[in-house]
């Protein structure tokens, strides 16, 4: 193909790609813009300086930094605890191949599928009565058990190519099961592992529905609930609203420049497994 | 919901494997040899936390959800059974169908056209940016394109209503600016427009994760078939649509049934951009049986709701699943 025809093909994917992410750009920069630069030069003008003190008040009035610690206690828990659950259940399924497994999967595919809605209203009444309502563990449980749901899904046929020999060879040096699983099975499927924890981390600091419902202190919110309340409430206005919305994708950028390539090659590994 | 779907592009095909490849029956075979013992379900110890966890925090509720939708309950007091009165009610409920009619729509522009674009863009990065300019150019290209799906919903919908608001607003200010100002709209207050502009969202939200999952396939694609297409004269929609397409056919059943099933749920996008409104022009299901449950508290009726979408969604998903291991069986006899 001649460079005539390559390079209008670039160009109109760059212009689709500058599209994606030109709302970052907008927000990230009118976040540093003063209120009366932004009424008078409207949201499309370059800052005239760095005005920090928006943001500052943002993160100060609805305590930001207790957010950000919230979201990281229960979506580093919610991933450790569903690697946890997720290994075991595979490793029944995957390498124990107990009776029924087929069943089993097809149990865990279909709570995957669940729609949460389907949950959310008994989940907030069993919680009130477990005396767990508007607490992070009530969350912390609950997601553990959603995303173990795929967790399990994954590891299950990953562990079943698994080379069965390497386990015969440990059983008959006389590992027991349990050993088998720490010592060979858990140091072997450490990338599948590492994805899945990446992942469960992801998704649960993303997740709306249920947190919405079951977090309603504001010590105990969420960076996404905070976020998604306050602009339910339609208090905000326009300079509150863009400290919000870069506050809010500053952390997803984070772990998207952390985890880019566990990221892509994790979804690598599924379309391909 | 964004991220929901992320499971399907490597959850969907795993089923295909896993229970019974050679490796068990060797195991089998080696213990009954040693006796009538059947060690082999001492295992289950270890399926022991997960599946008393999953009776906890998911069959239990699905199956109090389920039972609660054929009663009158306000969430306090003892349920009254009332059959499937809350059923046939939904059947004349304007709003339900409404609810499930801009669902569709929702199908439309998380699943469709991100599978169509999706497809577009990955073959034209993968087959002819990758290959004339290079793959760092690739992976720029592609990260760009897939940064909205790591975004929280929630954040996704206050950085677009504000760019999107009627008075201040970065898209009208655009507008304005390039000459165009009589196309200004209130875009997510117009009841006629809102729904199309929270559709365009979606598009953007969505797109990033069949262009991975898609690009992830083409890895496996045999370089060969594209060379002798090539020597035969095929041109880029040619060989686009005679190979690429048939090639990554798994994956494209997977994005669609997960995509769609995403689609159905939707509900962080609604509650932060319109709550439903205007005037119930953007409700879906998932928001309806919210505000059903918490804010009109006839728990009952909000439970009908979603037991109508779980049904949906468990059919779709069988009907997907069964579908996509029925072509993957006739395309790995093709093969073989």
């Amino acid at each position: 193909m001649t460079a005539v025809r390559r390079y209008p093909v670039l160009v109109a994917l760059f212009i689709g790609a500058l599209f994606m992410v030109l709302p970052f750009l907008i927000v990230a920069v009118n976040a540093v813009k003063s209120p009366a630069e932004y009424s008078s030069n409207g949201p499309l003008s370059l800052p005239e300086g760095v005005y920090l003190d928006g943001l500052k008040d943002f993160w100060e009035r609805v305590d930001f930094g207790q957010k950000l610690v919230n979201s990281v206690l229960i979506s580093g828990s919610v991933a450790l605890g569903a690697v946890v659950l997720s290994v075991l259940n595979a490793y029944a399924i995957g390498i124990g191949r107990i009776r029924g497994r087929t069943w089993v999967l097809a149990f865990f595919v279909l709570a995957n599928m669940l729609p949460q809605e389907a949950l959310v209203y008994p989940v907030y009444y069993l919680s009130k009565e477990a005396g767990l309502y508007d607490t992070r563990l009530s969350v912390i449980i609950v997601f553990t058990v959603i995303q173990a749901a795929f967790g399990t899904y994954l590891l299950a046929s990953v562990l079943g190519q698994f080379p069965r020999e390497i386990i015969e060879a440990a059983r008959i040096d006389g590992a027991n099961k349990w050993q088998v699983l720490w010592r060979i099975v858990v140091p072997v499927s450490r990338p599948t592992i590492g994805v899945l924890l990446v992942f469960f981390f992801i998704w649960t600091w993303n997740e709306f529905l249920l947190p919405l419902v079951m977090l309603i202190s504001n010590d105990n919110q969420t960076v996404s609930v905070a976020l998604g309340v306050l602009q339910g409430q339609r208090l905000m206005d326009a300079t509150m609203t863009n400290a919000a919305a870069l506050l809010g994708v500053l952390p997803a950028l984070v772990f998207f420049l952390v985890f880019q390539r566990t990221l892509t090659r994790g979804i690598a590994v599924g379309a391909v497994k | 919901m964004t991220v929901t779907v992320e499971r399907g592009g490597r959850g969907g095909r795993g089923s295909r494997r896993g229970p019974g490849s050679r490796g068990g029956d060797v195991v089998e075979a080696h213990h009954h040899a040693k006796g009538s013992r059947r060690p082999r379900d001492s295992y289950a110890l270890f399926l022991l936390p997960g599946v008393l966890a999953f009776f906890a925090i998911i069959v239990v509720p699905f199956l109090m959800n389920t039972g609660v939708s054929f009663t009158e309950w306000q969430g306090v007091g003892t349920p009254k059974w009332t059959g499937l009165a809350n059923y046939r009610e939904l059947m004349d409920d304007s709003e339900f169908w409404a609810s499930f009619r801009h669902s569709l729509f929702m199908v439309v522009a998380m699943a469709a056209v991100p599978t169509v674009v999706g497809l577009v863009l990955a073959a034209a990065l993968f087959d002819f940016v990758g290959k004339h300019f290079g793959s760092r150019t690739v992976a720029v290209l592609r990260a760009c394109f897939y940064l909205p799906q790591v975004l929280p919903i929630a954040v996704a919908g206050i950085v677009w209503s504000w760019i999107l608001a009627p008075e201040n607003g970065s898209l009208n200010e655009l507008l304005k600016a390039i000459g165009l100002g009589s196309l200004q709209q209130d875009w997510l207050g117009d009841p006629d427009l809102a729904l199309y502009t929270v559709m365009g969202v979606m598009v953007w939200v969505q797109i990033g994760f069949p262009l991975v999952v898609f690009m992830a396939g083409l890895q496996r694609v045999d370089p060969q078939l594209y060379e002798a297409a090539e020597l035969d004269g095929a041109g880029w929609w040619r060989r686009f649509w005679h190979i690429t397409l048939p090639q990554i056919r798994p994956e494209i059943y997977v994005v669609l049934l997960w995509c769609t099933i995403a689609a159905l749920k939707v509900f962080g996008a609604v509650y932060v951009l319109t709550k439903g409104g205007p005037g119930g022009a953007t409700n879906v299901p998932s928001y309806f049986s919210f505000t059903t449950f918490f804010e009109k508290t006839q728990v009952g009726y909000g439970a009908a709701i979603s037991t109508v979408l779980t049904v949906i969604i468990l059919v779709l998903a069988l009907a997907g699943l069964k579908l996509q291991t029925r072509a993957e069986d006739a395309e790995e006899g093709l093969r073989v």
